[in-house]
């Protein structure tokens, strides 16, 4: 048999395969693609850390990235304005003015790294090394005392930061809140 | 025992409720005009003159028709949350709902809501790719998509964010548009997201996808794989023309009900995943901080919640006499069963006609009749969905949950109408 022949023949017992089922015919429009290819857009890093890049950073080597790429709108020492604080607040969640940074609210540490990295800085998002992405993360987390200065955050290091607040989140869904 | 038509038209002509508040079917009772037309102190009319514009031939066609020049006040207002170093940034724009009427917004004045501008979005170079725990991860190009069979909704969509501004202790100054406006319903017009997940195969594994952007922010959030499954769609027109680029050309995401941030414009991305990815808009924004610092987080469902539209701040009353109430009600749990209308501050309630079609997810345009004696008013709407929910008093929603939420206010609001005919909004 052909090769054109055999396919001929896997399609029409494909199609027969369908008929028989009751499956509904859809397009498949869909071009398949390798992870390899897809890789370039597959950014996103869940709590488990799976797909954090190689690289590493402390707070020590973050500051001058922080200062060169971040202060302008958070401010040197992440008091934030005309962004986001990113320092400080601990304690006030309870407060008539609660103020929610990465250390006093965030529960994940790999939301930093996922964030820092697709979005910030605002004005060139994506420039950024993982070095230095790990680094800058790095220098948030030692400003808000979770971790200390010298401590490298790397693939294995940072999922495994604890995040002061993470207790105090529960989740609604399936349920609802009202 | 069914009431002749005499009897039923003579209780409509009672007070529904206090302070004039009119049956909704006032209107259908024959001669009900009488006694307002009596009480409207009737000036006689300016005799008429044939306006330049009927002697004279008018314009001709533009290949895209615009709005009057004199509804230019009508537009979505100043932006805010605006970064001052950066041209564009994150930032949003609201709805001038108390110009509008009935359930469709226009496309030009849909909110908007963004994290990093808006980005100009090639649709040739554009790709939808969905991968993660899929058996064949697969990507398509917008012709691709757009030969799909395809799927119409209304559906509002409202940002977590809106009515936040009703946390506060004091009632802040504002008009239906700056503390309710991000807000909008349209058609969506796209294919079913179940039917592509279907296509790329969907490992057992799998319970949430991760949807992203392809703006500058690469905005993304988890959704549960169930609520992909029900009636999420992948959208490619908004009422009939193709997706603004503001509101997510050329591809944006539809989760009807849920959460406005949800429904990622400019969808580049779907990746099937074990759990929830726990991106920067699901941990520390669009979760709810309540008392003793506890957090909700994935409070999806926007709940029943109705806004008076027409009388609102901005509006004065010039006169006494007949005024319809006009406004707008929905639930992202599903159809609008009620409306109940207050003119005397919540102490009685009549309840609105609801103008078809009422659907599930959508805005719903509910108005009753009103006369106006010229006495102070305070006036609320209340909306009840079909899973029996009533939208809660404001002082019932804060005692639940604090005023530091500050995202899913569905509480009661109120405007007063002061003896002056000028509407403000208070607390009450």
């Amino acid at each position: 048999m052909s090769t054109l022949k055999l396919a001929a023949a896997l399609i029409l017992a494909a199609t027969a395969a369908t008929a028989a089922s009751g499956a509904v015919e859809t397009p498949m429009l869909g071009k398949p693609i390798s992870l390899a290819d897809l890789a370039p857009w597959d950014l996103s890093i869940g709590p488990d850390g799976v797909g954090l890049p190689a690289g590493k950073g402390s707070a020590r080597e973050g500051k001058q990235v922080f200062i060169d790429k971040c202060a302008a709108c958070h401010g040197l020492e992440g008091q934030g304005q005309p962004a986001d604080r990113l320092v400080g607040g601990q304690g006030t969640l309870t407060s008539d003015a609660p103020v929610k940074t990465v250390g006093s609210y965030w529960p994940y540490p790999t939301t930093l790294f996922d964030f820092v990295r697709r979005a910030m800085p605002l004005n060139e998002p994506q420039t950024l090394t993982s070095d230095e992405t790990y680094a800058v993360s790095a220098f948030i987390l030692a400003a808000n005392g979770i971790i200390k200065p010298g401590d490298v955050m790397n693939a294995k290091t940072l999922p495994k930061v604890k995040m002061p607040n993470q207790g105090n989140f529960f989740i609604v869904y399936p349920g609802n809140l009202k | 025992m069914k009431k002749s038509g005499k009897a039923e038209a003579a209780d409509l002509h009672e007070p529904a409720a206090a302070n004039g508040l009119l049956h909704r079917r006032f209107f259908l009772a024959g001669g009900a005009g009488v006694g307002l037309a009596a009480l409207s102190g009737a000036a006689k009319a300016e005799p008429l003159a044939v306006p330049e514009w009927t002697r004279k031939p008018g314009a001709w066609f533009s290949a895209y028709g615009q709005p009057s020049k004199y509804e230019s006040k009508v537009g979505r207002g100043a932006i805010v949350e605006h970064n001052p170093l950066y041209e564009s940034g994150p930032g949003s724009i609201r709805t001038p709902l108390q110009f509008l009427e009935g359930m469709i917004t226009p496309n030009g004045l849909h909110f908007e809501r963004s994290h990093n501008g808006i980005p100009d979005i090639d649709p040739e170079q554009h790709r939808l790719v969905i991968h993660g725990l899929v058996k064949r991860p697969l990507v398509f190009t917008m012709d691709d998509l757009a030969r799909y069979p395809m799927t119409s909704r209304i559906s509002f969509v409202e940002c977590a964010g809106n009515s936040g501004a009703l946390y506060a202790k004091d009632a802040a100054a504002g008009t239906a548009q700056t503390l309710h406006g991000l807000l909008s319903c349209a058609e969506w017009t796209g294919v079913s997201l179940a039917l592509l997940l279907d296509e790329a195969g969907v490992d057992p594994k799998a319970t949430w996808l991760l949807a992203e952007g392809a703006d500058a922010a690469s905005m993304s959030r988890s959704v549960p794989l169930a609520k992909a499954m029900d009636d999420a769609m992948v959208c490619l027109y908004q009422n009939g023309e193709r997706i603004r680029p503001s509101n997510g050309y050329p591809l944006r995401l539809l989760v009807p009900g849920y959460q406005g941030n949800m429904n990622v414009k400019w969808l580049r991305r779907i990746k099937l995943t074990a759990g929830p990815t726990m991106t920067k808009d699901e941990t520390s924004k669009y979760s709810l901080l309540l008392n003793e610092g506890k957090s909700a987080q994935f409070k999806f469902q926007l709940d029943a919640k109705a806004i008076i539209t027409r009388p609102s701040p901005g509006y004065l009353l010039k006169q006494q006499g007949f005024y319809e109430i006009s406004g707008l009600a929905w639930s992202g749990n599903g159809k609008v069963t009620k409306v109940e209308v207050t003119a005397d501050g919540g102490k009685t309630w009549a309840q609105a006609a609801l103008s078809d079609p009422v659907l599930s997810k959508a805005l719903t345009r509910f108005r009753i009749p009103w006369h106006w004696t010229g006495q102070a008013a305070v006036l609320q709407a209340r909306c009840t969905d079909d899973t029996g929910y009533t939208q809660p008093a404001r002082d019932v929603l804060i005692a639940a949950r604090g005023n530091r939420a500050a995202y899913h206010n569905n509480a009661i609001s109120s405007w007063s109408v002061a003896t002056g005919g000028e509407v403000k909004h208070v607390y009450a």
